[in-house]
């Protein structure tokens, strides 16, 4: 009985295992491996070299999380305190960007944020560089926001937002609500029931939010090279570049890429103990 | 010598325009164990959840000690709840769901002041020790049994030391064993903590063996207030006779004071005031009927069915049509005729009401027991609101 319930999982197995374990095993062996073939290490020593771009890469996820921390945290409880026709057209709303393609809504960033791009030509049309001209004395016709870090976080927090609010949502919504009523009734008032109870309870949706929204920030590689062009090159674009790119060196990009793995895995799982420390903290 | 702590001054209560409570008005003495009796949707959990403060009446006034609180939040009233499912904080401990209440910092002249932690540890392991969870302080909540759980959610509320805990169907999740067992704990916390508690339950045998006052409820209304006493041997219509304990209801014609008729027979009564020749309701008790050979009975009648209950046997008999439940310890066979007599204090009179003429035929027992099953069986889910 158990043994034939377990011919359902092989189609999975097989496809885990032609298509995520042996793709990293492959990695890890590139990665090891010199141009001429052979064991080295030296792919990881040249990866000090890009020391900059890793820093770089973190650095803008971690911008873009807190900032869908920020304002997908606040969105998702509101949401799920409403009632349960606001709440499905609310997450269609959330959900609605999604079912555009990827690369679209990220051009269409582009048009906005270019130099003579949507935005900077409503700012000349409202006057706003003529008067900046005029108080200070400058000779602006346009902000600078396309190929800025900021236009890169701004990119990621618009692509990878409704993966932040989507599993705080789904946690607070199952809240049950006599938890609820029973830290009013003990004598808490909102904040403290937000506080107390609410808070830490979410505290697993945020911590899979955090990771969803993270992971693919770290390594993404059209957002920065749209929106962030030639100056803000991100570990993603380092790493298509050994692949596909003019500078073709696949061992050294498997070592990039185990080593941006290897730091990711480190993160999540200081975070998840991070989280359940918090849930220790508060029950002590 | 008691004092009333808290009113419900002609409350009504609507959701939807339905009216779910009509014109209530009840009060709340110290120190008393009040049950609130009834069906599902009967309205004691809505009543119980307006004292709480979780829902305001749509009109009428809650009064504690004679002021208003209609709109006070439940953070700010004196009283606890203990929920249906017990509502324990999954991410907190025994100890820590215990102190919840205690470490929110009360208001006192305008500035906060919070308990020491020495003294919270006191008194959650003083609570603790109260309802028998003494060394269980580290636990996790999904480490506990339904009773265990069930303790902490009362030691959780009485910690704060509130003047009237609520109770809304506490047991009903518990198996029928420990269900017994939290009854004369529950009694005990209350005798020795000298608090009041409303209890909301829809099981008669519980309110029966708890309270010191039950108010039965059906339909939104309150249908009697009375010790247990009272309305088992006093009940004021069909509804509460049928609904505490099993009754016999008969129509009758009360010709004066101290006699009733039915079965074209003349009773001998203990109950007065009523018009001359009034159409009343007669409950006599299934256990309160004496069956005698059938020469000796005031009323002949056919066992029609016999059903062994471990204490008494449930015997149905038919008067001419009209069926009675009688519990007897002496086993008579279906087929047999017997008689029965009827003392004077066996026979209760009440006015006609609304209910007249719905309960009391045991025509239909064996579905009723069936029904009777099925409202146990639901009467667990909160269906009240």
């Amino acid at each position: 009985m158990k043994n034939k319930r377990a011919l359902f999982a092989v189609p999975y197995v097989g496809w885990m295992a032609l298509f995520v374990v042996a793709p990293i095993v492959m990695v890890v062996l590139y990665a090891f491996t010199a141009a001429s073939g052979g064991f080295t290490l030296e792919n990881f020593a040249r990866i000090g070299g890009y020391a900059v771009v890793f820093t770089r890469s973190f650095q803008l996820a971690l911008i873009a999380t807190v900032i869908c921390l920020l304002i997908g945290y606040p969105v998702a409880y509101m949401i799920s305190r409403e009632g349960p026709r606001f709440q499905r057209v609310a997450m269609m709303l959330v959900m609605l960007p999604m079912w555009m393609n990827f690369l679209l809504r990220t051009y269409s960033w582009m048009s906005i944020l270019e130099n003579t791009g949507l935005l900077n030509r409503f700012f000349s049309a409202i006057g706003l560089f003529s008067l900046i001209n005029r108080l200070f004395g400058v000779q602006l016709e346009y902000f600078p926001m396309i190929n800025t870090q900021g236009a890169v976080v701004l990119g990621m927090v618009y692509n990878y937002l409704p993966f932040m609010i989507l599993p705080i949502y789904s946690v607070i919504e199952k809240l049950d609500s006599s938890l609820l009523e029973a830290a009013r009734d003990l004598g808490a008032n909102s904040l403290g029931v937000f506080r107390k109870v609410i808070l830490p309870l979410s505290l697993p949706g945020v911590l899979s939010g955090v990771t969803m929204v993270f992971v693919p920030s770290v390594s993404t590689f059209a957002i920065s090279k749209l929106l962030g062009g030639s100056n803000e090159l991100l570990l993603g674009d380092l790493i298509e570049q050994y692949f596909v790119g003019t500078s073709y060196n696949p061992y050294l990009g498997s070592a990039v890429a185990l080593v941006m793995m290897v730091i990711v895995v480190v993160c999540m799982a200081v975070m998840n103990r991070f989280g359940e420390g918090e849930e220790q903290a508060v029950m002590l | 010598m008691s004092k009333e702590l808290i009113r419900l001054a002609d409350c009504c209560m609507a959701f939807d325009g339905e009216l779910v409570l009509d014109h209530i008005n009840l009060y709340f003495n110290d120190s008393e164990f009040l049950t609130l009796l009834g069906p599902s949707g009967c309205g004691k959990t809505t009543t119980l959840r307006i004292i709480g403060g979780f829902i305001t009446p749509t009109s009428g006034e809650v009064l504690f000690d004679g002021v208003r609180m209609n709109d006070i939040p439940p953070n700010l009233r004196q009283v606890n709840t203990v929920f249906q499912r017990y509502a324990l904080f999954p991410h907190l401990n025994v100890f820590e769901n215990v102190a919840f209440g205690l470490r929110i910092p009360k208001t006192e002249g305008g500035r906060k002041v919070k308990i020491p932690e020495a003294e919270i540890r006191r008194r959650v392991l003083e609570m603790l020790e109260v309802v028998s969870l003494k060394g269980f302080e580290q636990r996790r909540i999904n480490e506990l049994s339904g009773g265990q759980q069930q303790r902490v959610a009362i030691a959780r509320a009485l910690v704060n030391r509130p003047k009237v805990l609520l109770l809304d169907e506490p047991l009903g999740a518990l198996d029928l064993r420990l269900r017994k067992d939290m009854q004369n704990e529950l009694k005990r916390i209350q005798q020795q903590l000298g608090i009041t508690f409303i209890y909301v339950t829809h099981d008669q045998e519980e309110a029966l063996a708890m309270s010191d006052t039950i108010v039965v409820m059906d339909q939104g209304k309150i249908q009697q207030i009375g010790t247990p006493e009272d309305v088992y041997n006093e009940p004021k219509n069909a509804f509460v006779a049928d609904f505490i304990g099993e009754s016999n209801i008969l129509d009758g014609v009360m010709h004066e004071d101290y006699v009733v008729e039915f079965f074209n027979r003349k009773f001998k009564c203990l109950d007065k005031g009523f018009s001359p020749m009034e159409p009343v309701d007669v409950v006599i008790r299934p256990e309160d009927i004496d069956i005698v050979p059938k020469e000796a009975g005031q009323l002949r009648g056919t066992v029609t069915s016999v059903t062994f209950k471990g204490v008494h046997y449930d015997t149905i008999v038919d008067f001419k049509g009209f069926k009675w439940l009688i519990q007897t310890t002496d086993y008579h066979p279906e087929g047999e005729t017997i008689g029965i007599v009827l003392n004077p204090d066996d026979i209760h009179i009440m006015h006609k009401s609304q209910y007249s003429g719905l309960f009391g035929d045991y025509s239909s027992y064996s579905e009723e027991y069936e029904e009777m099953d099925d409202a146990s069986l639901g009467g667990e889910g909160g269906d009240e609101e």
